[in-house]
């Protein structure tokens, strides 16, 4: 592995290594001394041209806790609003030596582009509506951790896939370890090509929650709609907000999840985003575990 | 990693031999820490790990005092990571009970150039603050390359540089031995 940039790139040896690094390394962060020196000398540079919070500090945190040098780059009131390229960035920040650039950008692609232009690891921090590797795997690590295993398990992914990487990743990445994977979300919500998804669409929600293992929510992503994808917001949550009779729908043993950020009342009920059974705010501290991983074993090693 | 082909190897030790080393370890360990009531074996994967669990075995069998076991892995503080890829990570398991205050018996199968010893040092450091460390091993083959040195040793065994050495034992490899495998050419 020398990129992280879509979870479909990764074999099932190579998620399930991921995984299982990322669960020996869960035990630093319970720790008094939260620290390892694996990454000493390393550089590994955020780069964010979009906004981000729990991403770009979760990102910062797994560098850190490797002992890791962090360069954080955010395009708001840098040499990019000044109309600086990719590439000149990307020549830039080469010439700084950075062993890891951790990139979100705007558009899908660009992580890809990255790659060739830079002699360290791109890790995808999310593209456009592309894809988001590292939030896949933290989510299904967040499955393992509560269910056990992953393979057989019955997940459906709710709401706004369109605009969704993290659906995209998800699917990929799941289908590769083995659960079967059901997209819910109205027409209009779906992309065209969803058929060549490796995975089922249903556009009833109260028939999927029943035979579900694992719900993640979506959040709707207003930002990115230009156009009407639903009459209103109150109609969309009556038929695909996750509220407290539909999660009384759910076996007892299945569990909620959602990315974040959540608009509460929209795609979940407060209620059901605070339930014992929701994996939410586990899901960020994962994510500072998973994303540990990643970085160890692609610049933990040797320089290629 | 060399990978020699037609290597000869010879068994130095065989299982009642490895029975007798670890026999007389357990009694070196209640003896110099005067009945081990503090002390915590702590073994370095994968091998150092299961014969921790065998020492604490023969320690709760000679006096009754159950030794908090557990292992270490030390993959994270090696200082020849960047001479490789990634490795995969070993089991880290630490006693309820923790390590501070402790006589911490590291615990591994050879001691060779020190290193492993060294990175598992500054393992320990970032789990607690014990009272002492002492290093059990079942072979010491020589060649240190730091100044480190075992409290208990199963057995010295004079080896050349190029000489690999390599501990079977039975609850991960289907019986125990320890071979010496002939000088492979690099």
């Amino acid at each position: 592995m020398k990129h992280l940039i879509s979870a479909g790139d990764l074999s099932r040896d190579e998620a399930l290594l991921i995984l299982d690094t990322a669960e020996e390394l869960a035990r630093v962060s319970e720790r008094s001394i939260k620290k390892l020196p694996t990454l000493r000398g390393r550089t590994v540079v955020n780069l964010f041209f979009e906004d981000s919070t729990r991403t770009r500090i979760s990102f910062e945190a797994a560098a850190k806790r490797l002992s890791a040098d962090v360069i954080n780059f955010s395009a708001k009131g840098s040499s990019v609003s000044k109309g600086e390229s990719l590439k000149d960035t990307a020549l830039t920040l080469e010439a700084m030596g950075a062993d890891a650039v951790v990139i979100r950008h705007g558009a899908s692609g660009a992580p890809h582009r990255l790659a060739n232009w830079v002699r360290g690891s791109v890790l995808n921090a999310g593209d456009g509506t592309h894809e988001h590797p590292t939030q896949a795997l933290l989510d299904a690590f967040s499955m393992r951790q509560r269910l056990g295993r992953i393979d057989g398990l019955k997940v459906a992914i709710v709401g706004d896939i369109l605009h969704s990487r993290v659906a995209r990743s998800n699917v990929l990445l799941l289908s590769t370890l083995g659960a079967e994977v059901t997209l819910v979300a109205p027409p209009t919500l779906l992309p065209v090509s969803v058929e060549r998804w490796p995975c089922q669409v249903s556009y009833d929600l109260d028939a999927v929650l029943p035979k579900s293992d694992v719900v993640m929510m979506l959040r709707v992503q207003l930002e990115r709609m230009n156009a009407a994808y639903f009459p209103s917001a109150r109609e969309y949550s009556r038929r695909y907000g996750l509220d407290r009779d539909r999660f009384a729908k759910l076996h007892d043993d299945a569990i909620v999840m959602h990315p974040g950020p959540m608009n509460r009342g929209m795609e979940i009920s407060a209620e059901v985003a605070d339930s014992p059974r929701s994996t939410i705010v586990e899901q960020v501290g994962n994510g500072v575990t998973v994303r540990m991983a990643a970085l160890y074993l692609l610049i933990g090693g040797e320089n290629q | 990693m060399t990978h020699a082909r037609n290597q000869v190897a010879r068994a130095v030790l065989e299982g009642p031999d490895i029975h007798r080393a670890l026999t007389r370890i357990a009694h070196e360990i209640l003896e110099r820490t005067r009945g081990a009531s503090d002390v915590v074996l702590l073994g370095i994967p994968t091998r150092g790990a299961t014969l921790a669990h065998r020492l604490a075995e023969r320690v709760a069998q000679f006096e009754g005092v159950k030794v908090p076991v557990g292992s270490i892995d030390i993959t994270m503080y090696r200082d020849d990571l960047r001479l490789g890829p990634a490795r995969p990570l070993g089991k880290t398991d630490v006693p309820a009970g923790g390590i501070d205050g402790k006589t911490v018996v590291l615990v591994d199968d050879v001691l060779f150039s020190g290193r492993t010893v060294r990175a598992a040092l500054d393992a320990l450091g970032d789990i607690g603050r014990p009272k002492a460390v002492q290093l059990a091993t079942l072979v010491d083959r020589g060649h240190r390359e730091l100044p480190i040195r075992a409290d208990y040793v199963g057995k010295n065994l004079p080896t050349a540089k190029s000489e690999k050495v390599k501990v079977l034992l039975s609850e991960i490899d289907g019986r125990d031995a320890v071979e010496l495998l002939k000088g492979a050419e690099k």
